[in-house]
């Protein structure tokens, strides 16, 4: 089976000469979520607008679906629903007919049964005869999200989706994109939140200067969350390791001051206690201990930092 | 064919159109009715009959003429220069829709209202002065060829421009100027004979000539210049478009 997106050698250079896009392979596959972070400017927008069809790639290929986006735009792009960053919207067009036209534009006939269904999901019933230039902010977020369904798209982008919403509409949101998950939607989400991403994500990618520099489900990543790392602190540095120690696998840190456990918290034994008994033993001194708990956000950063 | 998203987009301008329909319809409606009355009544009233048409008939056609090309650009820029203005374009870029399905939806819904526009004023012009259409499957035709080319034409003016006064540049820079002087008030043999010449590098002279040609059977030039003239304006303006559509120019980085 096709993935539902197939990226390949992706290229992506502007005629100012920014490379936004370096080498991009990515696999999406059929019915999952999954998570594109990355700091601002990383090509996450550029990534998405370019499966998209609205910047051009310079080198590489695009499968939606099996299709490619350049050859086949039109089988392609029928699959593909965006709810872009900004909130772009005819500011004078009500709910109803903004909604509508997105349909008709994606070449489906007129179905106003979805149509109100996704209004009534969306919580914009009420305001569907509404002019957008009345809506708040999260509205329109909202009718952007109305907009890119409804043309009934089995895969769904929705770039940085929850930046400048409140709580409650975040949770709605989240709601909706369940349920699309379950009725079998492909979802691709760009974010900042990684908490967002740890909650709803099957599986994460990093983007960095325009490479995607990991790609990983999340259960493993999570897996490497739950470890936490005690750091004993040194008297006087070393070169190696004592020997008496090595079933602890511990690590040097780099300039020899730190001796470093890695443990699993969710393990009934953390090996803490055997661990500073035969420390000891092999008379190493410390001065200080440290635990640490590291988060993805931690792995994002230094990630993102090691590439610099 | 997308036809769901032809109609689509053809019926959200028109809707536009109706939003904004004092703008629209009744602002140039005035406007011609007001150049009835200047040139038609008070000035015409003092010029003799043009080979034997009242002055204020004579200048029906160029008025029309007038109304239709300004209205045709500044519809069809303003239809495609608002979506890329606010954004909204990421839609129609993102959406299974061909660039040809896209000019047909726009250039349709321009034309469209410029012709609706044409047909208004002169039945407005019906209530000022006599009117004759001694060929008017011809005067149709002539009525959509220039409402088509001239939305193309803004189409693509619409497409180049990056700011509203770019925008306006053109209609108010060029067009304007060559339809006051592509004889909507007079007829090319009223000018000394140098401006004759002159006269005739102005693309609009054949487009007025043929429009009035189709009312009264007068014209500066012949009828089938004009209608070659205007084809060749045409395909001009759908040569420049197809290579917008290749390149991405403006619209696609």
């Amino acid at each position: 089976m096709s993935s539902a997106i197939s990226v390949s050698s992706l290229y992506k250079t502007y005629s100012t000469g920014f490379e936004a896009l370096k080498n991009i392979n990515l696999e999406i596959r059929h019915g999952e979520i999954f998570a594109l972070l990355g700091p601002n400017g990383a090509g996450k927008t550029t990534l998405i607008s370019t499966i998209c069809g609205i910047v051009n790639p310079t080198s590489g290929t695009i499968l939606a679906d099996g299709h490619d986006i350049i050859k086949e735009y039109r089988a392609a792009r029928t699959k593909i629903g965006l709810v872009p960053q900004e909130l772009t919207t005819d500011a004078f067009e009500t709910v109803w007919n903004t909604v509508s036209f997105s349909r008709g534009l994606f070449g489906k006939p007129a179905k106003p049964a979805h149509i109100e269904k996704i209004l009534k999901e969306l919580s914009l019933w009420d305001k569907k005869d509404s002019k957008l230039m009345t809506l708040s902010g999260g509205m329109k977020r909202r009718v952007m999200i109305a907009k890119a369904l409804s043309h009934e798209p089995e895969i769904l982008f929705l770039d940085e989706p929850t930046a400048g919403v409140d709580v409650e509409l975040r949770r709605d949101m989240w709601n909706v994109v369940r349920a699309l998950r379950a009725s079998g939607v492909t979802i691709i989400l760009t974010t900042h939140y990684i908490e967002e991403a740890q909650q709803m994500a099957d599986r994460i990618g990093v983007i960095s200067h325009g490479e995607i520099i990991l790609v990983e489900e999340k259960d493993e990543l999570m897996r490497s969350l739950g470890k936490k790392q005690l750091r004993l602190h040194l008297q006087g540095k070393r070169e190696t390791v004592p020997e008496a120690l090595s079933k602890y696998g511990l690590e040097l840190s780099p300039d020899g001051a730190e001796l470093i456990y890695t443990y699993d918290t969710q393990k009934e034994r953390t090996g803490i206690t055997a661990l500073l008994k035969d420390l000891d033993k092999a008379e190493v001194r410390f001065n200080d201990i440290q635990t640490k708990e590291s988060s993805l956000e931690e792995i994002f950063v230094s990630l993102v930092r090691e590439r610099k | 064919m997308n036809l769901y998203a032809i109609k689509a987009i053809y019926l959200f301008e028109m809707h536009r159109t109706w939003r904004t329909i004092m703008q629209s319809v009744i602002s140039p409606v005035i406007s011609t009715s007001l150049y009835f009355v200047v040139f038609g009544s008070a000035i015409g009233g003092r010029i003799p009959e043009i080979n034997g048409v009242s002055y204020g008939a004579f200048i029906v056609p160029g008025l029309i003429m007038l109304s239709l090309l300004t209205q045709s650009i500044s519809n069809a820029s303003f239809g495609i220069y608002f979506p890329k203005f606010v954004g909204t374009i990421y839609e129609l870029l993102s959406a299974p829709v061909s660039y040809v399905e896209i000019v047909i939806a726009y250039v349709g819904a321009a034309a469209s209202k410029s012709i609706i526009l044409g047909l208004i004023i002169l039945a407005t012009a019906a209530l000022f002065v006599p009117l004759r259409i001694e060929h008017p499957f011809m005067m149709l035709l002539f009525l959509v060829l220039t409402a088509v080319t001239f939305s193309l034409f803004g189409f693509i003016i619409g497409i180049w421009a990056d700011g509203f006064e770019k925008l306006q540049l053109v209609p108010l820079m060029i067009i304007t100027p060559l339809t006051f002087l592509g004889g909507s008030f007079y007829a090319v043999d009223m000018l000394p004979p140098f401006w004759q010449t002159v006269t005739l590098f102005n693309p609009v002279v054949y487009l007025i000539s043929g429009f009035r040609w189709s009312f009264y059977g007068l014209s500066d030039v012949h009828i089938g210049t004009s209608l070659a003239m205007t084809a060749v304006f045409l395909i001009a303006c759908m040569l420049v478009l197809r290579w917008i559509f290749r390149t991405g120019y403006r619209l696609k980085s």
